[in-house]
């Protein structure tokens, strides 16, 4: 069932588009993260589901009703900020009852919902606390209480966990991923940060510059990213032209196979991509799908060993197993898996002109 | 050691607040008390026994002959300084609820919003500062005899706000300033419509810079004098203008007496503003634009 329908919604500030017609339908219970470089409208896109900011064009509907024209205290979208979190004056008990408090509930079920969901966020017996003595993980988990109580159709948080240590962010993200699947409350987050979204969200939407680039599962944007964009913004910086013809891609450096599941470009330039991580060396040119490639750094990482490698006219990166002793200068050959290997949307000419020769 | 972790603790009790600052700061409090005994309460006590000695001559240190007559005189119907009191108390509530109305929304602009002409708007509201305000006031004058209201308590009031609405929003747009609408965001979103968000968000948040603003504004137009003067043509009297007659040439213990009413509200101020003075250095921030 679609909990919130976002439907080719943009808002402009001056002459400048914040957000370009975004289109995305949210099921109930999802957790979506809404991924991009700063500036790139996501916030934006947050504000106007809660109601703070009126889109410029597009609708906007929870549960199939358009809530444009409501305002935000009648929305039902809770938000969580990433810093002032809790109102200064009130008691944690008072934080997380505000919703109730103002919806007309009464005091005695205020009193045990309030203590049943502090339960929830492992806060039991904080009520009485004043915001200036919990610690930042406290606050943020009393935000998350205060968010949920009242059971909003959907959940807002802006950069959730900015403000955390590493540590207690991965916690922070546990607790918050389980009882949102706990209670089925749709949630949707904005981060910049692509290890935050792929952990946290069921999907993710990344968008560049007001607009949306690629909507999809975690695992599509690190193996299907749809442009070269995409891609650097999950840092993999392997792309290659070539020419292709069916299910063969021949670059300068040699053919490669690709498998039946890459989009459909038809025959004729194309730029693939590989991730680093997905890459092997290998033995010789007589392997399927082997590239000749020159080192130019190899780095110990302790877990692996970073290469990179030319490849062709262009610079690759390729994940070793640790044990790699190769030397600036070497000639290798990387693998490339057919399955591995995705065929990017991007025009080849904005990759340079390819050394490919049509031979045509 | 174990003195820095009693101040840790009495600091997050919130009690022993500039108790346990360590020894060495103890000479500087004394020479802080000292001072304030020297320039503040000596000069009241002087005040204080003045107004209340008969016959106190040179080589006296206390009044040889004791007496109420110039309180008596004080609040007797032919000082006017009861009407003078009512009406100092009542243009100076005037003046801070209008101050509020004018100064709250301006104030709230300048802290949290850059907009295109802030700069211009901020030296307009520091006129009045730099400008002496009889410049403005002897113009004023003549509209307000037009429009009627010389002698009255409005045309009073509104001639003190000249003076008193920059230190009200120098003030507020310093809380202002350090005052996020995240806050007031999320109250919204768990359904407070804007007078609630108002009630239960921004009025704690602001309160306390909030008491210290009006009660600035408070005494600034209590110690008016000129502006009075002028504006209220005599028929409208406040303790200022009542208390200048005694301290050139008349009865100096009816001038002692008048000045210890006179003083009393800011006496309070200080007393009342300690506290928030002491816990928020952002409400005096704003001092720092002057």
């Amino acid at each position: 069932m679609t909990a919130v329908s976002i439907q080719r919604l943009s808002r402009a500030f001056g002459n400048e588009w914040a957000v370009q017609e975004l289109d995305l339908e949210i099921a109930s219970g999802e957790m979506i993260a809404l991924l991009g470089p700063s500036g790139c409208g996501k916030t934006t896109t947050l504000r106007m589901i809660t109601g703070l900011l009126r889109p410029t064009s597009g609708d906007l509907l929870f549960d199939g009703m358009s809530v444009v024209d409501i305002p935000t205290e009648r929305r039902g979208a809770a938000l969580i900020f990433q810093e002032h979190l809790l109102f200064p004056t009130m008691t944690v008990a008072q934080n997380v009852g505000f919703g109730l408090k103002m919806a007309g509930v009464n005091k005695a079920e205020i009193l045990s919902r309030v203590n049943e969901m502090l339960d929830r966020v492992e806060l039991s017996g904080f009520g009485n606390r004043k915001a200036h003595e919990l610690s930042g993980g406290q606050r943020q988990r009393v935000a998350l209480a205060r968010g949920l109580v009242t059971r909003p159709k959907v959940l807002l948080l802006d950069e959730p966990l900015a403000n955390l240590d590493a540590n207690l962010r991965i916690t922070m993200r546990q607790l918050i991923r389980s009882i949102q699947r706990e209670l089925g409350t749709t949630a949707i987050f904005v981060t910049h940060d692509q290890e935050e979204a792929v952990m946290l969200a069921d999907r993710i939407v990344l968008m560049f510059d007001g607009k949306l680039q690629q909507v999809g599962q975690p695992d599509e944007f690190y193996r299907h990213p749809r442009t070269a964009g995409v891609a650097k913004f999950f840092r993999s910086q392997n792309f290659l032209s070539g020419q292709r013809r069916g299910n063969i891609v021949a670059t300068g450096a040699g053919d490669l196979v690709v498998s039946d599941g890459v989009i459909d470009t038809g025959d004729g330039p194309v730029v693939i991509t590989a991730r680093p991580e997905t890459l092997r060396l290998s033995s010789g040119l007589n392997e399927q799908n082997s590239l000749a490639a020159t080192v130019i750094t190899s780095i110990y990482m302790g877990t692996h060993t970073q290469l990179i490698v030319q490849l062709e006219d262009a610079t690759w990166h390729v994940q070793a197993p640790p044990s790699t002793t190769v030397k600036e200068g070497d000639q290798i050959f990387v693998e490339l898996p057919t399955s591995e290997i995705w065929i990017i949307e991007d025009e080849p000419e904005s990759f340079g002109v390819t050394s490919v020769v049509n031979d045509e | 050691m174990s003195s820095r972790r009693d101040q840790q603790s009495l600091e997050q009790t919130g009690k022993g607040r500039g108790l346990s600052k360590g020894h060495q700061l103890n000479w500087a409090r004394w020479v802080t008390v000292g001072v304030i005994w020297i320039v503040v309460v000596l000069p009241l006590t002087a005040l204080f026994l003045r107004s209340f000695a008969f016959r106190w001559l040179f080589p006296d240190i206390l009044p040889g002959q004791w007496g109420l007559r110039a309180w008596d005189y004080t609040f007797g119907e032919s000082s006017r300084v009861v009407e003078a009191l009512l009406n100092s108390v009542g243009v100076a509530l005037l003046v801070t609820m209008l101050a509020m109305i004018v100064g709250l929304p301006t104030a709230r602009a300048l802290g949290m919003h850059d907009f295109r002409g802030k700069k211009v708007v901020e030296w307009i509201l520091l006129t009045p500062i730099i400008v002496p305000v009889l410049v403005a006031v002897m113009g004023i004058h003549i509209v307000f005899i037009k429009l009627r209201l010389t002698g009255t308590i409005w045309g009073v009031a509104l001639v003190h706000l000249i003076p008193a609405t920059p230190y009200f929003v120098l003030v507020m747009s310093s809380v202002f300033a350090n005052y996020s609408p995240a806050l007031e965001e999320t109250a919204r979103s768990l359904g407070a419509n804007k007078f609630r968000v108002f009630r239960y968000v921004t009025f704690p948040a602001i309160s306390s810079g909030l008491l210290v603003a009006s009660l600035f504004t408070f005494l600034i137009s209590w110690s008016q004098y000129v502006t009075t003067l002028l504006i209220g043509s005599g028929t409208f009297v406040t303790l200022p203008l009542v208390l200048f007659p005694f301290l050139g040439g008349g009865n100096a213990a009816v001038g002692s007496a008048i000045t210890l009413i006179f003083v009393a509200p800011a006496i309070l101020v200080l007393i009342l503003t300690s506290r928030s003075l002491g816990r928020g250095s952002t409400v005096m921030g704003g001092f720092g634009k002057i």
